[in-house]
């Protein structure tokens, strides 16, 4: 009963947030413009060599998704500041881990829709070809996604109640993501290689491992973050 | 005699509370029993807004104790969550969600049934825009749609903090019909204001907090509140 009740608010957040950014629109082309803008740059910067342009494809990518993940995890808890929301959402009875539940769901649902932009444009601005691999490709974007997700939403709310939180957040957050940013790429490169030496299944583990412990220490830890 | 703090509505007990080195509660107690609705009044900063958020267990106490029903505000928060309603000065509503998407949210948080929703917007009077997105509602409507909120909830204890803010004449007989309806089932009010006369007709008991502490206090007194008018203004009247 008591994780019926948890999974309904845990929708009913998932639902507002996205039909509040659904209407809104603002959010979700400036993130996704973030994101093509910072390829757009990292093209520039490797020059006209199409070799080195394809080799840091992987790095450009998940770079891209982490910067514009960063204003999108902001977002999600600006909107319960903006009006005053955040005191009526704390005020419901029930446990608080359906919220993070909520606004977990909510980010990862926006950050698939961002890395699916983000991926499209590297294949074109970085010259890649689809690989044969792609459908191992799709399940490192989402092990890569979740271990994004949780962790910035969890530092979101940690940072949301300062008002230095936009420079807050990434200073949180991307120390703690080098391992899930470091095996993502690892894994992509490898795979968009055609993973000739087997290596790709080895990062996957790895951000499993990361996906799982993250996961429950954020569920564990977010009580005491949200009502501090 | 002890009294029965499952019977007390608020059971306060030396509630303090301190924002860094600034006491703004100092040892806070006082009871208020089922059936009765109270008028909390001071001057600004004396700590009223800060008291109602303890009781509701949006801050913590430093130092002291709070029931609500018998629920301890710092051991059993969501007991105390599901007993009390706030109703705060700042609506806390969604502007990219319609007036009844909002109150349906808050019916799906608080375990109650969706249908409540517009029976509540038609209470407050926001039934004809009840599919409108609360973006570009005024400050007037704002309030009504919160208040929704709180009918659909339907709390045993009423913590107001300024409900009468923002609404003409038949929006203040529509809070005190809401207090009114929650004693009617046992329930209790505590109002804060600085509008004494709007919470007259509800308020059957006074309290003063001063000095971070709650002192009983009576209608006739409390009208120390209005501050009085400036001689320019009463030169201008004349």
């Amino acid at each position: 009963m008591a994780f019926r009740d948890d999974w309904m608010r845990a929708r009913a957040v998932a639902w507002k947030d996205l039909t509040a950014e659904r209407r809104s629109k603002a959010g979700f082309n400036s993130v996704a413009a973030l994101g093509i803008t910072i390829l757009v740059l990292f093209g520039f910067a490797l020059g006209p060599d199409t070799e080195a342009i394809r080799a840091a494809a992987p790095g450009a990518l998940w770079l891209a998704a982490l910067f514009a993940g960063v204003l999108a995890f902001n977002r999600s808890y600006q909107l319960e500041l903006e009006g005053g929301a955040l005191e009526p959402l704390l005020l419901y009875p029930g446990s608080r881990r359906s919220l993070f539940a909520g606004k977990l769901l909510a980010n990862f649902v926006f950050v698939l829709l961002l890395m699916a932009i983000v991926i499209v444009a590297s294949l074109v601005l970085f010259h890649v070809e689809v690989p044969g691999t792609w459908p191992a490709l799709l399940g490192v974007a989402l092990l890569g996604a979740i271990g994004l997700v949780t962790l910035g939403t969890f530092y979101a709310a940690m940072a949301s109640r300062s008002r230095a939180r936009e420079v807050l957040l990434p200073l949180l957050l991307f120390p703690m993501l080098v391992p899930v940013l470091l095996a993502a790429m690892e894994a992509t490169k490898a795979l968009l290689a055609g993973d000739v030496m087997r290596e790709a299944g080895a990062w996957a583990s790895l951000l499993v491992a990361y996906d799982a412990i993250f996961l429950s220490a954020t569920f564990l830890a977010f009580d005491a973050v949200i009502e501090a | 005699m002890i009294p029965d703090s499952a019977a007390l509505a608020i059971d306060a007990r030396m509630l303090s509370r301190r924002f860094g080195a600034r006491w703004v509660l100092r040892g806070a107690s006082f009871t208020l029993g089922a059936g009765e609705a109270a008028g909390l009044v001071g001057p600004n900063g004396s700590g009223k807004s800060t008291l109602l958020r303890v009781l509701c267990t949006l801050l913590r106490p430093t130092t002291g104790s709070a029931t609500i029903f018998g629920a301890d505000v710092t051991r059993e928060p969501d007991l105390v969550r599901d007993a009390a309603g706030f109703f705060s000065p700042v609506p806390g509503v969604y502007e990219d969600l319609t007036a009844r998407e909002n109150v349906r949210f808050a019916a799906t948080m608080l375990r109650r049934p969706d249908a409540d929703a517009d029976g509540a917007l038609e209470r407050v009077g926001l039934a004809h825009v009840a599919g409108d997105r609360v973006r570009g509602f005024s400050s007037g409507m704002l309030r009504r749609l919160s208040l929704a909120r709180l009918l659909v909830h339907r709390p045993r204890l009423l913590l107001l903090d300024e409900p009468y803010n923002n609404f003409d004449a038949q929006g203040i007989g529509l809070v005190n019909d809401v207090i009114r309806d929650t004693l009617a089932v046992g329930g209790a009010a505590l109002v804060v204001v600085h509008d004494v006369a709007s919470a007259m007709p509800v308020a059957g008991r006074w309290f003063a907090l001063l000095d971070g502490r709650v002192e009983p206090s009576d209608a006739a007194s409390v009208g120390y509140t209005s501050p009085p008018a400036s001689p320019a203004v009463v030169a201008g009247v004349r």
